[in-house]
């Protein structure tokens, strides 16, 4: 396997992915006394190629590490980020790749990619309650951290309608922070 | 069915009461005679939304106490990804010298952890003196994180953009005299924990989780190096003073020669962890730089510059028990944080609990799960269902405990036979 520069990784995104690459990102910090660097890359896709784009990164990689996939409510928007790290057990060359892909409101789907990295599971399955993103594909469709008599259609990480404001506890004396009424 | 008329089959769920787990967790065991033949894992019983709260209620230098509390035992490598993180979306960097300190606490961590670990592993065959033995010498680490930090638990040390206080030098001394005890006693631990019938017995071959499965499920810190995966965020990514200290990840090939992935790989790695840690603390107080402790003294200028902030960031440290992920996004004008996402080492070490689970016996069970070190505690119940008549017997704590006991005294007497 070789160990390719972030320059090196986002060129070989543009070359596979094209057009739909949105936009990459390099980030670059000094670190302690050596001062060697910590890098992390940034990469937007569309969905289209998001699989290709994993795939891709199995390539540099044959086990990538899937950390986490963190997803924010942005409005009209949702956007999830697939944080990967690759290059692992080689010293200090390890990257973080963030994969990020944003979902328009009424069409929240996102394919698994369990198949390819059984170790998504879990996350994914949070992500789906949690935000409320339908993942197509996944193996397990049961909740993971939200107890069987959470209602439906309710998503804790959402900020809109969707949200959780309802369900929050308001103290005696307090006024209703957020949500409507 | 027909394969119900001739065997009996149980579902055995395991938990949900785990009190030192973030998620208190239930194993169901699919049980055919005293093999496991299935497990499903169902976390989420107490989930807290820390994370929801670090959006919502408290600014960016409150979330490092709310961070701190996300695991009692795991206090310093949480708030060290999240103050990663915040400086990275920043833009701050830490002075050379905090950088050190932090390296310096987060081993005396690791020291503590692996040590608490060791002694509730030994609980879990019925070793108690081994347990009584191991805590006691764990008190020795207990109060040099006292006298360094002031607090046995909850240290608040971190702060974004350095750390809150001083390791000076008038305090070497006192740190070196806790290492040198722990140098004089480590080869007596690892005659007791590697060398003894015991211990081998009950842990050599059992909960196997192989290398190709450890990649696939992402397992990662000594549950994955237990079975071969070189991955230590301190050796590949450069954080902290870790990134001076030419970190190598510990395989149990390293002692042994061979890499079988069971508990007792899990012991070596935890073992030479200490080892390795207590290396670390020496280099750090060695090559410690000098300077100041913080970018930003006073905390309400430090607020309004994060408050100001636009970006985000993505930090991750080793924790005891493997890499601890945090993502933060700032928003300029947003008083919270607009995004935080933690992944603790448990999280994606659960997934590899099946695989480590299936094909072993019931009284392996609390050994093989306490293996991958779910912050310490154990089963604590688990009922019994008949699956024909669907009669409930609960099996409690203690009588599972009993039958891990019972398998360590039965396995002595055929050795002595």
């Amino acid at each position: 396997m070789e160990i390719l520069s972030p320059e090196a990784i986002v060129k070989s995104f543009k070359t596979v992915l094209g057009d739909s690459l949105v936009q990459s990102r390099i980030y670059e910090r000094e670190v302690a006394v050596k001062k060697n660097l910590f890098r992390a890359i940034w990469i937007y896709v569309k969905r289209e190629a998001f699989r290709r784009a994993v795939e891709h990164i199995c390539e540099l990689q044959e086990y990538p590490h899937l950390a986490i996939i963190s997803s924010a409510d942005l409005g009209d928007r949702v956007e999830l980020i697939y944080h990967f790290t690759l290059y692992y057990g080689y010293h200090l060359q390890e990257l973080s790749l963030g994969l990020r892909i944003s979902l328009a409101k009424n069409d929240l789907k996102i394919p698994t990619i369990t198949d390819i990295i059984p170790g998504a599971l879990f996350t994914e399955r949070e992500t789906q309650e949690m935000m409320g993103v339908e993942v197509v594909g996944i193996p397990d469709n049961r909740r993971l951290f939200l107890p069987e008599d959470f209602p439906q259609g309710v998503y804790p990480w959402r900020t809109d309608e969707t949200g959780p404001q309802d369900m929050l506890r308001v103290l005696p004396g307090r006024q209703k922070k957020y949500g409507s009424g | 069915m027909a394969v119900d008329e001739t065997k009996t089959r149980y579902t055995i769920p395991v938990g949900p009461i785990h009190p030192a787990l973030k998620e208190p967790i239930r194993l169901d065991l699919s049980i055919d005679g005293e093999e496991i033949v299935d497990v499903d894992v169902v976390v989420g019983q107490v989930h807290r939304g820390i994370e929801w709260l670090g959006m919502n209620r408290n600014n960016p230098i409150q979330n490092i106490y709310l961070a701190e509390r996300v695991c009692g035992i795991c206090n310093i490598c949480h708030p060290f990804a999240y103050v990663m993180a915040v400086e990275q979306a920043a833009g701050i960097t830490p002075p050379e010298r905090a950088e050190y300190i932090r390296v310096i606490i987060a081993e005396m961590e690791r020291i503590h952890s692996h040590l608490l670990w060791a002694g509730v592993a030994a609980h879990e065959i019925g070793f108690d003196s081994v347990f009584y033995l191991v805590w006691r010498v764990r008190e020795e680490i207990m109060d040099l994180i006292e006298y360094v930090t002031g607090n046995r638990v909850t240290k608040a040390m971190f702060q974004i953009g350095g750390v809150r206080r001083d390791i000076t030098e008038e305090q070497f001394g006192r740190i070196r005299q806790s290492l040198d005890y722990y140098k004089s006693i480590f080869d007596q631990l690892r005659t007791v924990f590697l060398d003894d019938r015991t211990i081998r017995m009950r842990t050599r071959n059992v909960g196997i989780l192989k290398t190709e499965d450890a990649l696939k499920l992402l397992a990662v810190g000594p549950t994955g190096r237990a079975s071969g995966v070189p991955k230590d965020v301190r050796q590949d990514q450069p954080y902290g003073g870790y990134a001076d200290l030419d970190i190598k990840a510990i395989t149990p090939d390293m002692l042994t020669g061979t890499v079988v992935g069971d508990v007792y790989d899990r012991i070596v790695v935890r073992l030479l962890e200490v080892k390795q840690a207590i290396e670390i603390i020496e280099r750090c107080l060695d090559e410690m730089p000098s300077g100041p402790l913080l970018v930003e003294q006073k905390a309400a200028k430090l607020l309004n510059m994060l408050t100001k902030a636009e970006g985000e960031g993505i930090g991750r440290a080793e924790a005891p028990r493997g890499e601890v992920v945090h993502y933060v996004r700032l928003e300029a004008g947003r008083e919270t944080l607009s995004n935080w996402k933690i992944r603790a080492p448990t999280y994606v070490n659960l997934m590899a609990i099946p695989a480590i689970l299936k094909g072993g016996q019931i009284a392996d069970v609390p050994i093989a799960f306490a293996s991958i070190d779910p912050c310490m505690s154990c089963t604590n119940r688990a009922i019994v269902v008949d699956s024909k008549t669907r009669n409930k017997s609960l099996l409690s704590d203690r009588e599972l405990h009993e039958l891990s006991v019972e398998k360590t005294k039965r396995l002595e007497a055929q050795f002595d036979s």
